[in-house]
């Protein structure tokens, strides 16, 4: 089944790198792209992706305080906190606030457990 | 996030605010370990200006007095990494990495070595990253302590004025429990910009796929 991808970063760069790791794993699927935070809710609130995959550090609202938003407006769409910046800290809040945590450079391997993962504690829609 | 830079495209500006944000990341993760304490990190910021200009960007006033542990890097490209903070706040810093448990005699006889130790992990940790991604080897020099104004740390020769324009990046660090906070900051001079050019273009290739540009043209 083809499904939404919203992909946020203030990086260009980083955006095409995830997409390109996305296009590797799922061809058919759709992607979007955002360059803040604020981009990410307008655009989540305008299409409601399947999945969104977040960039950590970003100028202005962060990835995180965009989780945040996102779990206290009830939004339960999956959402993946992608960083280098692995320090236990950052993991945790990450987890805490409801979403996963995926170590950059991203990988097929870390991007697909977390698309089979997410997909399949919602009853399995991929 | 990007000032206007001449000569590095935008993507390619992108590209090594990137690179500098991996390698700082990673870095940062390493000093966690040391101190025991979350280290915070701003977005990496990245423009060619005069080395003043890079001094006024960190807003830093000349006479500041700031301590600095330097590294030397060539190969490819050459330049220079610091670690930088304010002079008063060293002690904090050396008694976050080698523990709270030593006298003050003790720790500032410690003191240097904490600091080259620190400046080590940090800077070499973040060098490393950014030479395996470009896939270039660079020969890294031995960590300096330096103290002084923030003007001679940004020197990259005896020979070199202060306007003379460089490559500057920085990011600032701080360690809120400790009330510590200063810049990591990369000096690039400028024949060393050529080349990181298409170093660049070559990560940008393997990062985005060989597609890249030709499609990104449009967007």
């Amino acid at each position: 089944m083809v499904q939404k991808v919203l992909i946020v970063d203030d990086s260009k760069l980083a955006r095409m790198a995830v997409r390109r790791v996305l296009t590797g794993l799922h061809p058919s699927w759709v992607s979007k792209e955002a360059a803040s935070a604020d981009e990410a809710l307008a655009s989540i609130r305008e299409d409601s992706p399947d999945f969104v995959l977040l960039d950590y550090n970003m100028p202005g609202k962060d990835g995180l305080a965009l989780v945040i938003e996102l779990r206290g407006l009830g939004a339960e769409i999956p959402v993946a906190v992608i960083s280098a910046n692995h320090q236990l800290e950052v993991v945790h809040r990450v987890q805490a606030a409801g979403a996963t945590f995926i170590p950059k450079p991203l990988t097929e391997h870390a991007l697909g457990d977390f698309l089979g993962g997410a997909s399949a504690s919602r009853g399995g829609t991929r | 996030m990007i000032e206007s830079s001449p000569i590095l495209s935008e993507l390619e500006s992108d590209a090594l605010t990137e690179l500098v944000n991996l390698g700082v990341s990673n870095a940062a993760s390493s000093l966690r370990e040391m101190v025991q304490e979350e280290v915070i990190l701003s977005v990496p910021k990245v423009s060619i200006v005069t080395r003043e200009e890079a001094l006024a960007n960190l807003g830093e006033s000349e006479g500041t007095r700031l301590v600095g542990v330097h590294q030397d890097f060539e190969g490819d490209i050459k330049g220079r990494a610091l670690l930088i903070f304010p002079e008063a706040r060293s002690m904090e810093l050396v008694r976050a990495v080698v523990g709270g448990n030593l006298d003050f005699e003790d720790m500032l006889e410690l003191e240097q070595e904490a600091l080259a130790e620190t400046g080590n992990v940090l800077l070499n940790g973040c060098l490393a990253t950014i030479a395996n991604q470009l896939q270039r080897n660079l020969k890294i020099s031995l960590p300096e302590v330096i103290y002084g104004r923030g003007i001679e740390f940004f020197t990259l020769t005896a020979q070199s004025s202060s306007s003379d324009r460089v490559l500057f990046i920085y990011i600032n660090f701080a360690i809120k429990k400790r009330d510590i906070q200063g810049y990591i900051s990369m000096l690039l001079d400028m024949p060393s910009l050529v080349i990181l050019k298409q170093l660049l273009q070559a990560f940008i290739q393997r990062t985005a796929g060989p597609s890249v540009l030709s499609s990104n043209v449009v967007e």
